[in-house]
């Protein structure tokens, strides 16, 4: 009772690392509460979900093995966390922001009659004075999100129902191990007292994922592009600065939006975060909703033709030059001076 | 044989170019700087209902919003790209409303309509991007939902088969109808019509409009009860009033900022040999690089 829950993403039975972030969220959060974390997982091929999770903190995994689970649909999972969070009464439940947790999370939030939170930067604890009715609410979970295009940021909060629900992002939160060695308690629930079978309407007729190939998120070195670069033609000098220093090519809205390059190198708030020892920015004038996804980056170089372009504040190097200028320079110069 | 669709629609500012008088000096958004424009995702979605309109005979498009008095200005649109009408649902009842609240309005807006056989909206709205009212909307029905659809494949026998796009690859899943269908930005644009049908619903308006403009077209819509867009109140659907508005929505802002970095002291470097040079160097000495 009183728990903290997350949702966990699961394809061939390994946990997204969504999750795992979510976990590591959770965790803290639970210790601030003083409460525990707990985790529910859905779906076949289940058997090494625990000791994948378990590091994190999980003090109760909750099992839903059905192959009818796998892959996901709205409905039967719906049912699922609804009728478990009626169960179990979580004070918080979070998910990813995926096109998973986008599914379910509003369903069950409208189930329930709860709060829900999208695409959540950040989550804290804290208190919440409602001065109109004359209350007090310790402890709330502090959902905190860019609205308006990014031009805001606004802390939500959900005094009165709960769970109090957020979804978070891939790669915005941080996945760290709590404990390697930590066992927490597994629970197995009979699925057909949560899904009823009426539940399974939609079929899943064609599916076909693909790994990631891009791990932009943990890249330790990114040279990222905007609309400043004119073409997907120039983005190869990117993509031969980033051979060089062994980076990967990032992205802003508005190049993957002119079609430079794929949605998936997308740097931003509506793309990844993104925490790189160095971030080199070229032709992107630095719109919030950049910033707010490679502002943590260690090191900021942003190239720039125009001197007065807003990402430059927040740049430890300036470099006002053009591209095609000023890529193939940094490219001899590195070769030239590395070994 | 009706087959009637429904796309859920919203007027939103255009916060995808914000330019500076957009913020006001307190943090707060200055939406009359703002343009309205038809969230770029619904139009995703009228065209997915337009193209079923086509193939299927007897089947009709009508575009649903929440609004101000305003918002019909989309549903006029709606009409000239070839949606045969819509339902303005508007009041200060329904102001303040989060995702929950809008969501039911809307729901309760859908059975008053009657008989729908599919639901279309956008995965999500700009000025929100919280792709929460579609599923909400299909919780509130009962109806089973596609979020993320990229294209309606087929409609026949009473199923219908939806290609998603996900972050990792594609799905293609089949439903029963009645059903809830979320259209993905990923998916064909909303192709103009013929510029016949902007000749023929240019006239077409709320009751709050031809009472606006004071002209007495009386005539001309008893004539053409086409042009005529149903405005709703609070009053005309079925609902209870604690689940609208601020009361109906569990969600409450505690707090807003405007977005404000801290700028760095940052080294200014022009694009000379022996500038960049001495950058790369540098950084290659603080092991950054290399």
């Amino acid at each position: 009772m009183n728990n903290i829950f997350v949702y966990l993403e699961i394809e061939d039975g390994i946990v997204g690392d969504v999750s795992l972030e979510l976990l590591t969220k959770g965790r803290s959060l639970a210790k601030q509460l003083n409460c525990k974390l707990e985790a529910l997982a859905a779906g076949d091929k289940l058997d090494s979900v625990g000791e994948q999770v378990f590091p994190y903190g999980v003090d109760v995994l909750h099992l839903a093995e059905d192959k009818r689970l796998t892959p996901y649909t709205s409905l039967p999972h719906t049912s699922l966390v609804v009728n478990l969070f009626k169960e179990e009464k979580p004070q918080i439940a979070l998910m990813g922001a995926t096109s998973i947790g986008r599914d379910l999370g509003p369903r069950v939030s409208s189930a329930l009659f709860s709060g829900l939170t999208a695409d959540c930067t950040s989550l804290e604890i804290g208190t919440y004075e409602d001065k109109k009715a004359g209350k007090v609410y310790e402890n709330l979970l502090y959902q905190i999100r860019p609205a308006f295009g990014g031009n805001i940021v606004a802390t939500i909060v959900n005094p009165d129902c709960r769970p109090q629900m957020a979804t978070v992002r891939e790669g915005v939160m941080k996945k760290e191990i709590l404990d390697p060695k930590f066992v927490g308690e597994t629970r197995k629930l009979e699925v057909s007292k949560y899904v009823p079978d009426t539940d399974f309407v939609v079929e899943v007729i064609e599916r076909h994922m693909e790994k990631s190939k891009l791990n932009i998120k943990s890249a330790p070195i990114i040279v990222s592009g905007g609309y400043g670069v004119g073409s997907a033609e120039n983005f190869k000098l990117l993509y031969e600065l980033a051979a060089t220093l062994g980076a990967e090519v990032g992205a802003s809205r508005a190049a993957v939006d002119a079609g430079f390059v794929e949605h998936e190198r997308q740097i931003g708030q509506t793309g990844t975060t993104v925490r790189p020892k160095l971030y080199i920015a070229c032709g992107i004038s630095g719109q919030i909703q950049h910033i707010a996804g490679m502002q943590e980056s260690a090191m900021i170089i942003a190239i720039n033709s125009d001197p007065e372009a807003p990402i430059n504040q927040i740049a430890d190097y300036v470099i006002t030059g053009t591209i095609e200028d000023v890529l193939p320079k940094m490219i001899k110069f590195y070769k030239k001076n590395s070994k | 044989m009706s087959f009637n669709i429904v796309v859920l629609a919203k007027q939103v500012p255009d916060t995808r170019n914000v330019g500076k008088d957009a913020m006001k000096a307190d943090g707060t958004v200055n939406r009359a700087a703002l343009p309205a424009i038809y969230n770029p995702e619904d139009l995703n979605a009228l065209e997915q209902a337009l193209r079923l309109k086509s193939k299927i005979e007897g089947a009709t498009v009508h575009i649903l919003t929440m609004g101000p008095a305003r918002a019909a200005e989309i549903i006029r649109e709606s009409m000239y790209r070839g949606a045969d009408g819509g339902y303005l649902l508007s009041g200060r009842e329904f102001a303040g409303s989060d995702t929950l609240a809008t969501s039911y309005a809307l729901a309760c807006a859908i059975r008053k309509i009657g008989k729908v056989d599919l639901i279309v909206c956008g995965r999500q709205a700009i000025d929100g991007d919280t792709a929460q009212v579609g599923p909400q909307v299909a919780e509130k029905l009962g109806l089973a939902q596609i979020t993320y659809a990229e294209e309606i494949l087929d409609l026949s026998d009473n199923k219908i088969t939806v290609k998603r796009r996900l972050e990792r690859g594609i799905e293609v899943v089949k439903g029963s109808l009645p059903i809830l269908v979320t259209v993905n930005g990923s998916a064909a644009n909303c192709r103009p019509r013929h510029a016949k049908l902007t000749m023929k619903y240019k006239h077409a308006a709320t009751p709050s409009e031809k009472q606006e403009a004071g002209n007495d077209y009386t005539d001309l819509y008893d004539a053409h009860p086409y042009l005529n867009i149903t405005e709703w109140g609070v009053n005309d659907i079925e609902h209870d009033i604690q689940w609208l508005g601020l009361s109906g929505s569990p969600t409450k802002v505690k707090q807003i900022e405007s977005v404000v970095f801290t700028a760095k002291e940052s080294k200014r470097l022009t694009a000379s040999d022996s500038e960049i040079e001495s950058l790369m160097i540098e950084l290659i000495a603080n092991h950054t690089i290399g």
